[in-house]
């Protein structure tokens, strides 16, 4: 019967047309609607900072004249050349001399190019201590160039050591406490050849001694100036394994290291670009959680000091180009949230950035809620949380662009072409199309992502005065003139670097810690530190090393909004809590783990 | 091989096991060793979506404008394909959802003598692409660029189009491949390997076995559609082309030049078939 009503309007037209009329014109809604959301998609979104996040560059005035150099490599690799080296630019704070004025260290990647020491003068000014110090011709032939940097007093003498990433044999330099450093680097048994983007210092067996993490790029028996093979690169661009080895030393505690990475499981071999440690699941013991290029991130949680266990935490599956770890207390829970920079390119690729949000105690795993601005701020690099603005939440600042070289061609199709391939075409770097002179995501804008609480982020950079185009790598954040205020500092590749003052508005609290270990390491690296304020409360670490090659001052900085610290609950590296109660606001305040 | 909503397609008359159902199964052993091995779907939220819509959208206009319910595996390998070619940006999911449902629309909207000119999930994807890119990106997931995969989608894939005797489309468009990526080698330079690297991709898969050699929207005769699959194949060189010569004019082309190749041949060599066998 039904059969027979539409073979009857069928044949009618004016049943038949109408309802085409219909579908045609959903169809047609359905397009613009499409138009409608992609314009209203994350990424265009600007807002108007109107909670007054303010960042005025001053890097130049301020004595910091330092200019990055990438490195050269054998002309077996020079069509990728501009690819392959596009790292290296870091910047690491430290207070070195002890003079209550964090000090910043630059890395620089070509033979003959000097890394630099930035003394704070605490007039606001810096002046250049590399040669005195000894820290700046460190790029040689035969020795290999600078690729990341990070400070821990791993001898306990109360001043901090500074251990050197590169592609190239490590080195460690120990602090003599007079302003100079000593290469200890064979003497503790740290001489080794890696393809290295960075380290971090941790206490993984709570012995009050700094172990060291260090990451491995490519592989380790990569000599990227006399190259035996160009079958060098990734062979997946999702699961690659083929990478560097990551290496975990054991601090004896009389000035030598043990390769103890076997034993406890943490010898990845994912590319891994950044590490960062936390108690992410909140047991007492350090983790490490690790960035991959080209695979899905890692969570190694630290089981006693003993072994670490590779968790499962919803990361295993969700492969990307991971390049920087982040760690915040997004939403003032007391939780360690972890966010991961990616790339996205119009068109070619959206991978987004990860905002992870932790649960690991309830769900053993993490939720991705990146969304917008967040997830979308181009081929992004370094990124670190701090609050900006007083405000009592964390905010965000995410370091874009790769190669910006002639802005009217791009390498993204070229690339594209083996992107999708069999891995064993693209692992050798002969088969890649030469990228010339071309750019690849070039002139991206830093973004400075203000946090909103259950509002989300919305990115405030230009507004906030943040505008520029270089290719920045290395985020790392510091109050430099003990004003209160977190001021920012990238590093570029390629360029000099970029020191943002912040000016946060008047009549927002804050407090600032600096923690001094006795029984824990002495620099305090890996202490949790729960501020209360108001109705909520926040959690932040002592920085071992975070972001993509960069570390935070140690120094701990905490935004309280209009209210006034409460509580402060600190759980030292050694595993002992100390309450901590009746600080006074807008001050800094030095606390000595009881003995 | 997006098949048919209405009858089976007279190319598919001889077999004895109707190919709709092969290419069901193929389409579903990429998805499965896939997400398996790969996690390609990004999430089964997108798989459900997408698949949800495109049955969904086949059923009430199917028997809104026909008066019956069509068959449902045409839709099914266009929520597949979809759901695992469309990338967007994180955790969005309306292109799923619109993507869904104007593959579907699109072949009772855009027909002509009653058949429809695009192949749905081509078209889709296609339309994505070019409105949409600041929101969506084809496939930017590799299944791990892993040869053992690939070499079973491969030969389940060729095993497959020669029991649908669509096999000659399939070699047509590899070969032609291949001729044009000596030649764009021999125009660019650089790495031959350069060029014939995209065709071991996981898209190319999804692009000769689900495409290009979809029934519905090929020609009637087996020279036209060799005829049409080697044009598409010259105008994938020509956009590639473009995008080694940087032309900015057709950059939303050469993100994926030959889904976009197909979305511009197509229709046009569907459409000429079409007038030329009614004038006949």
């Amino acid at each position: 019967m039904k059969r027979c009503f539409y073979l009857k309007t069928t044949r009618d037209g004016s049943f038949y047309r109408m309802r085409r009329f219909i579908v045609s014109l959903a169809f047609f809604a359905a397009i613009v609607l499409v138009v409608v959301l992609n314009r209203r998609a994350a990424g265009s979104a600007v807002g108007l900072n109107t909670a007054s996040i303010r960042l005025h560059e001053v890097a130049e005035s301020i004595g910091i004249d330092f200019v990055h150099e990438a490195p050269t490599l054998d002309p077996k690799v020079q069509p990728i050349a501009p690819h392959i080296a596009a790292l290296g630019a870091c910047v690491s704070v430290a207070d070195f001399n002890n003079d209550g004025n964090p000090d910043l260290y630059f890395t620089s990647s070509r033979f003959g190019s000097n890394n630099a020491l930035f003394l704070n003068t605490g007039d606001g000014t810096f002046h250049n201590h590399s040669e005195h110090a000894g820290l700046g011709a460190l790029n040689r032939a035969g020795e290999g160039v600078s690729m990341g940097a990070v400070w821990g007093d791993f001898d306990n003498d109360g001043f901090e050591d500074l251990f050197i990433s590169k592609w190239g044999y490590q080195q460690l330099f120990r602090n003599n406490g007079n302003g100079t450093f000593t290469d200890v680097t064979e003497q503790a048994g740290l001489r080794r050849w890696m393809n290295s983007n960075g380290a971090v210092w941790l206490d993984f067996d709570r012995d009050g001694l700094l172990d060291l993490y260090v990451t491995g790029y490519f592989r380790s028996d990569l000599d990227f100036w006399n190259l035996r093979t160009t079958r060098i690169m990734q062979h997946s661009w999702e699961f690659a394994t083929n990478g560097g080895k990551n290496l975990l030393f054991k601090n004896l505690g009389n000035g030598r290291f043990q390769d103890v990475t076997d034993s406890l499981g943490v010898g990845s071999t994912r590319w891994t670009l950044a590490a960062a440690s936390a108690d992410f699941n909140d047991d007492g013991w350090p983790d490490l959680y690790l960035a991959n290029d080209y695979g899905p991130e890692e969570l190694y949680l630290n089981k006693e000091g003993k072994r670490f266990e590779l968790a499962r935490a919803g990361l295993q599956d969700d492969s990307k180009s991971g390049m920087a770890v982040a760690i915040g207390d997004v939403y003032n829970r007391g939780r360690h949230d972890v966010f991961v920079t990616n790339i996205s390119e119009k068109g070619f690729l959206f991978q987004g950035n990860n905002l992870r949000i932790n649960f690991l105690k309830e769900l053993d795993r993490f939720d991705e809620v990146a969304s917008g601005v967040v997830a979308d701020a181009g081929w992004a690099w370094g990124a670190q949380f701090g609050d900006l603005n007083n405000d009592g939440l964390l905010d965000l600042v995410i370091a874009n662009g790769f190669i910006s070289a002639d802005s009217s061609r791009s390498y993204w199709y070229a690339m594209s072409k083996i992107a999708g391939a069999q891995g064993n075409i693209f692992e050798d770097a002969r088969n890649w199309p030469a990228i010339g002179k071309a750019s690849l995501s070039g002139y991206e804008r830093s973004r400075v992502l203000l946090n909103r609480g259950a509002d989300g982020f919305e990115d405030v950079a230009e507004a906030a005065g943040v505008t520029d185009l270089l290719d920045g790598r290395a985020v790392a954040m510091a109050d430099l003139t003990n004003r209160g205020a977190l001021d920012v500092i990238i590093a570029n590749e390629k360029a000099r670097p970029l020191i943002y003052r912040s000016s946060p508005p008047e009549g927002l609290h804050w407090i600032e810690l600096k923690l001094v270990g006795t029984r824990s390491n002495r620099s305090a690296i890996g202490a949790e530190v729960t501020v209360e304020f108001g109705n909520v409360r926040q959690r932040q670490v002592v920085d071992g090393g975070s972001g993509f090659c960069s570390q935070n001052d140690r120094r701990l900085h905490f935004g309280l909004g209009r209210e006034r610290p409460g509580r402060v609950l600190i759980r030292w590296p050694s595993g002992r809590q100390q309450v901590v109660e009746g600080l006074k606001a807008d001050q800094l305040h030095v606390i000595t783990e009881p003995k | 091989m997006t098949v048919s909503a209405q009858a089976p397609a007279r190319s598919f008359a001889a077999t004895a096991i109707d190919p709709r159902y092969l290419i069901v199964f193929l389409i579903t052993l990429v998805l499965v060793l896939g997400e398996a091995e790969y996690g390609i779907l990004g999430g089964y939220d997108r798989l459900a979506t997408t698949l949800g819509i495109c049955l969904i959208t086949e059923i009430v206009l199917s028997w809104w404008l026909r008066g019956k319910v069509a068959n449902l595996a045409s839709a099914y390998v266009s929520g597949i394909s979809l759901a695992l070619l469309t990338k967007p940006q994180a955790n969005i999911l309306w292109p799923f959802a619109l993507g869904a449902f104007l593959a579907i629309a699109s072949k009772y909207v855009l027909t002509y003598r009653g058949r429809h000119l695009w192949n749905p999930s081509n078209f889709a994807i296609a339309l994505m692409v070019l409105v949409a890119s600041d929101s969506v990106a084809i496939l930017s997931h590799q299944w791990g660029n892993d040869l053992r995969i690939n070499l079973i989608i491969w030969t389940f894939g060729l095993i497959i189009a020669s029991r649908a005797k669509v096999l000659h489309i399939t070699l047509t468009y590899v070969a032609c491949f291949f001729v044009f990526a000596f030649i764009r080698n021999a125009i660019v330079g650089g790495p031959l390997l350069a060029e014939l690297a995209p065709i071991t991709g996981p898209m190319y898969q999804l692009f000769v076995f689900f495409m290009v050699t979809d029934p519905r929207t090929t020609v009637s005769t087996r020279r036209g559609r060799i005829i049409v699959v080697a044009i598409v194949a010259l105008v994938e060189t020509l956009i590639r082309l473009a995008g080694d010569f940087q032309l900015p004019l057709l950059r939303p082309f050469y993100v994926s030049p030959p889904i976009l190749a197909l979305s511009i041949v197509g229709p046009i060599a569907m459409w000429l078939d079409l007038r030329r066998t009614a004038r006949a």
